[in-house]
């Protein structure tokens, strides 16, 4: 059975990129626009690995981040987060929020797509 | 009618009890347990004001000229009321300078002079003794009354020849008194706390009995006031005595000269002086006595009027001197224990004026003119006697005698032609003399010693030729010519009309011209002269000795003194055990143990002659430590640098608070600019965080797509073609960023470019609608204009208009629904200023939105529907609005759509025509 794998991030053109890239891995793909949306499809769907931006609206990708890590129906989901500030600090926010990665923008589709797959291969 | 002897023995019987409470308070003194130190003993003490005069006197003024008895009264109370600080000050530098008399106060002012000193006492002692005549009149007339056999009649004063010796006794007794009340033994300070005590104890006596007779009048001869006011009005001629009218026969200016007499002498009368100055042993009672004192003044003088009413109406005028009315209303119903009380009341008066005014005058004879003379001769300056205490006391008794011998003489001299009243007012014009000189001394640095010399003469000679000399001539023992006729028959020469001056009662009119000549010669002289140093040290330290502080006197001297030198020399004058004392407790407040490793300094020269200024006088003082010291005399420039010195200190320690004051203001300046740089920094620091955010976003979507097509050739056509569109306008988005990031910071930082040219902004307006209007058509959407007729031209940078205005319309077109989407374009004149309002019929703008999407990388709209946008437009658009000193803003409902408006003011001149922006 194919892995699910829900890209969370508000810039339209950049999830049309990741939906492309995970779609062509043969993933099952579900897209969310916003931190809420993230949230809620997160739980509903429990997706095995979620593409997490960290600036959007409404609800920010720590916050969600948090929100599933905290949770214990949720332990199964991965967290690769992908952030355009490229700051040590905020990867270390990341991190220390449970994300399981983390990788800054604009990042190389190859190490992303090697890096999904071995996040989902993990276990 | 009384006998002589119990008169006699009663009064005797009072002096013992005087003596008595004197002894004690001496005792309690010696014991350190003061009675004297309490505000009441204090107020009390100043009321040896009322002497015999006011006792009797008030009354006799009262049956003759009605209220016109008031300012004698209504002087002093306005002085305590307004005047205290003069008096606190005077308190104050007598206490630091050890100065014991008016005399020495004067003296030492105008830089430690013999001479004024010598005249100041002279003035006081000629003065003075007709007002203890009045005293010695008081206490015979009120004799003559109660022993008299005719009760009836007119008591004539003194007339009796057994009694003219009774006068003279009863004078050399009070002599006596005095010298045993106030010359047993010699005080640095000059303080009698035994006197004050008998003094405080009279007052008490002497209200107390006023008091009793006044009501003994009021309601035991008649029915209360209103009876006694009731029957003074039916007579004509007393009801006149109650109308101010006819009371003030010299007018107000009668009254006002009155009042200012009575004002100067609580002050400055020698026995004022002494009670109020001399005898004052804390500060804080004058504050209690400025009220106690004019009560007590009130209290005595309830019962004036109706007792000379009472007087008046019970033996009708011109039959008994109304002077003696005190005594004669009891005596006339048989009331003689009340009338032996009144007596004891008059002559308690009486005693404490001459008591306290004698030993006054005579510390000043003694220190002023005695002790001078004496240090002069070469007699004394050889002997080398070592104790001069006993010579000291010597002088003063003698004083006392001599001057209450001349009051008798004066007495037998004048006595007979004046009424009490007009002999104190006599004294009083004396006194008031003093006023120039003590007062400039206190507030003018300016008075020289032949200022105040000058000053005080003039004031003095024309005293004794306007108002001494006539009472003497009255009395028949000068030839009355010169009264009709003027000095060598000159009519403007004449004593009571002064050069024509005439309408003035003989008070007002010496008063007028005295104090006119005394205090014209007093600053002319002073300012004819630069003062010296001497007179400038003083000066200093009397004007300023508020704020010199008490326990730091500052010295103006130099040159060296030996400790073996100068206490014998104080010795001499205060007794070698006194001395020896003295000096100890200087040295242990020096931190020194014998008095010998006392380091000679100028402090210790100090201190010896302020020992010895209270003792023999401040310019004796000066000239007996002149003596013993090698000086080096101060110049006025060296004082003045001096003094220079102390203020420059004084500006330098301000200096430095202004200067702290002013570290801490820049401090606190500092913060702030601190916190605004670091709350900069972090903006900055934002910026820059949120720029990289900006940028790196497409360039996300463009390096995915593009190591997308770069590793699959075999992506479809159409997936292809759309991946390089995307690539191709987040390129575009690049490109817009980055140029608009540059213009933000270029404006921010103020290196934008302005080309600013007369712009019409209908054209304006216009082309930004056309250029955008391909937009629209794309969009489907309508764009309405409207234009006035005309607008005024303003000055502005026409292209960063543009940038405005196609910022507005195209984010508009970008919100505004499709098809039936409508983005009204307006342009509007106001006054003074052109304004252009943007709307569309798009989703408007949340509440909480409307303020930020003014702030940098914050776009409006909803994700899902945001067109692309870089989040600079808006912020830009407004630092440009502003830069022209306009406003832009934004209303909006959400669903209702949003407008935005900007207002740019039009130049002052805009719309005068062509012609104006010509020139």
């Amino acid at each position: 059975m194919a892995k699910k794998i829900l890209i969370a991030d508000d810039e339209q053109n950049i999830v049309i990129s990741l939906e492309f890239l995970m779609k062509r891995e043969g993933y099952e793909v579900s897209v969310a626009n916003d931190g809420d949306e993230a949230a809620r499809r997160i739980r509903a769907e429990k997706p095995d690995l979620v593409l997490l931006d960290v600036m959007m609206p409404k609800k920010s990708g720590f916050e969600v981040c948090q929100e599933v890590k905290s949770n214990p129906e949720l332990q199964s989901v991965r967290i690769l987060m992908l952030t355009a500030k490229g700051r040590d600090t905020e990867v270390a926010k990341g991190l220390a929020l449970g994300a399981d990665a983390y990788m800054t923008k604009p990042f190389s589709t190859k190490e992303l797509v090697e890096r999904v797959r071995s996040m989902l291969a993990e276990r | 009618m009384l006998s002589g002897t119990v008169v006699v023995a009663a009064s005797f019987a009072y002096l013992l009890v005087l003596f008595a409470v004197a002894w004690y308070g001496d005792r309690r003194a010696e014991q350190g347990r003061s009675i004297i130190a309490n505000p009441w003993t204090y107020a009390m003490s100043l009321a040896v004001y009322c002497t015999a005069w006011t006792y009797f006197g008030s009354v006799g003024r009262a049956a003759s000229g009605g209220v016109w008895f008031l300012p004698i009264y209504l002087g002093p109370t306005l002085a305590m009321s307004l005047s205290w600080v003069v008096l606190l000050k005077m308190i104050r530098i007598s206490r630091t300078y050890r100065i014991t008399s008016i005399a020495d106060f004067i003296a030492s002012r105008y830089g430690k002079s013999h001479l004024l000193g010598g005249l100041v006492t002279i003035i006081a002692v000629v003065g003075m003794v007709p007002y203890i005549a009045l005293q010695l009149k008081a206490i015979s007339s009120g004799y003559s009354v109660l022993t008299g056999s005719d009760d009836s009649g007119v008591f004539p004063f003194a007339t009796a020849s057994w009694f003219n010796d009774g006068t003279l006794y009863v004078a050399l007794t009070l002599a006596l008194f005095t010298v045993l009340f106030g010359a047993r033994h010699l005080d640095a300070a000059e303080r009698h706390e035994g006197m004050v005590a008998a003094i405080a104890f009279e007052s008490v006596v002497k209200l107390l009995a006023f008091l009793v007779i006044g009501g003994f009048v009021t309601w035991g001869v008649y029915e209360g006031f209103d009876d006694i006011f009731t029957r003074a009005y039916a007579n004509p001629e007393l009801a006149a005595l109650l109308s101010l009218k006819t009371a003030s026969s010299a007018g107000y200016g009668g009254w006002f000269a009155l009042t200012l007499l009575a004002m100067l002498s609580v002050i400055f009368l020698p026995r004022q002086f002494q009670v109020t100055v001399v005898e004052n042993v804390n500060e804080q009672h004058l504050r209690r006595a400025t009220w106690l004192f004019p009560g007590y003044l009130l209290l005595i003088n309830i019962f004036v009027l109706p007792i000379a009413l009472g007087g008046l109406l019970y033996f009708g005028q011109g039959t008994v001197d109304p002077d003696t009315f005190v005594l004669s209303l009891p005596l006339a119903h048989g009331e003689r224990a009340l009338a032996l009380l009144a007596f004891v009341g008059g002559f308690s008066a009486a005693t404490g004026m001459v008591i306290v005014e004698t030993i006054a005058v005579s510390t000043m004879v003694c220190n002023d003119l005695v002790m001078p003379l004496l240090l002069g001769t070469e007699r004394f300056k050889r002997s080398n006697h070592p104790d001069l205490t006993g010579l000291l006391l010597g002088i003063r008794r003698g004083a006392i005698v001599v001057v209450l011998l001349l009051g008798y003489l004066y007495f037998r001299l004048a006595g007979e032609a004046y009424a009490l009243v007009s002999i104190g007012l006599i004294s009083f014009a004396a006194v008031a003399q003093f006023a120039p000189a003590m007062l400039g001394g206190m507030y003018w640095r300016g008075g020289t010693r032949e200022g105040a010399l000058a000053g005080l003469l003039a004031g003095f000679v024309v005293w004794a030729y306007t108002l001494m000399l006539p009472s003497v001539a009255k009395s028949g023992w000068l030839d009355r010519a010169f009264l009709d006729y003027g000095l060598f028959g000159l009519e403007y020469l004449r004593p009571e009309q002064l050069f024509g001056l005439a309408g003035l009662d003989s008070i007002s009119h010496a008063l007028f011209w005295s104090l006119t000549a005394n205090i014209a010669c007093y600053v002319i002289v002073s300012l004819a002269r630069v003062p010296t140093g001497q007179e400038a040290t003083q000066a200093t330290l009397f004007v300023d000795v508020f704020s010199r502080g008490q326990d730091a006197p500052a010295t103006f001297w130099r040159g060296s003194a030996q400790i073996q030198d100068l206490q014998p020399l104080v010795a001499r004058f205060l007794g070698a055990e006194r001395a020896r004392r003295m000096f100890e407790s200087y040295a242990r407040e020096r931190g020194v143990t014998r008095i010998d490793d006392l380091k000679p300094d100028a402090g210790l020269v100090q201190f010896a002659e302020t020992q010895l200024a209270g003792a023999i006088g401040s310019a004796s003082a000066r000239v007996m430590v002149s003596s013993v010291v090698q000086e080096e005399p101060l110049g006025l420039d060296e004082v003045m640098d001096i003094l220079d010195e102390a203020s420059q200190v004084r500006a330098y320690s301000h200096e430095l608070e202004e200067k702290s004051r002013a570290l801490e203001a820049a401090t606190a300046e500092l913060r702030a600019a601190n916190e605004r740089l670091t709350e900069l920094d972090r903006l900055k620091d934002d910026f820059m965080s949120s720029v990289t955010h900006e940028l790196r976003t497409p360039l996300t979507s463009i390096r995915a797509f593009s190591e997308m097509l770069l590793d699959d050739p075999k992506i479809d056509l159409k997936d292809r073609k759309r991946f390089l569109g995307i690539i191709v306008s987040e390129t575009e988005r690049l490109t817009r960023l980055v140029n608009q990031v540059l213009d933000m910071a270029k404006i921010e930082s103020g290196h934008a470019e302005w080309h600013n040219t007369d712009i019409d902004m209908r054209e304006l307006v216009g082309h930004a609608v056309e250029t955008t209007e391909q937009l629209f058509r794309d969009r489907g959407a309508t764009l309405e204009l409207d234009l006035p007729d005309r607008a005024p031209h303003l000055r502005a940078d026409r292209d960063r208009l543009l940038q405005v205005m196609l910022n507005l319309i195209s984010n508009a077109a970008k919100f505004v629904p499709g098809d039936t989407g409508v983005v009204r374009v307006r342009l509007t004149c106001e006054t003074g200023q052109l304004r252009v309002d943007v709307t569309d019929n798009g989703p408007g703008i949340q509440p909480e939105q409307l303020g930020v999407i003014f702030e940098k990388f914050r776009q409006g709209g909803d994700e899902h529907s945001r067109p692309q946008g870089t989040g600079l437009g808006l912020p830009i658009s407004r630092q440009i609005v502003e830069h022209f000193g306009g406003r832009l803003w934004v209303q909006s409902k959400p669903g209702e759509g949003a407008t935005f408006s900007f207002v740019l003011p039009l130049p002052p001149e805009a719309g005068d025509g062509p012609d104006r922006a010509m020139t």
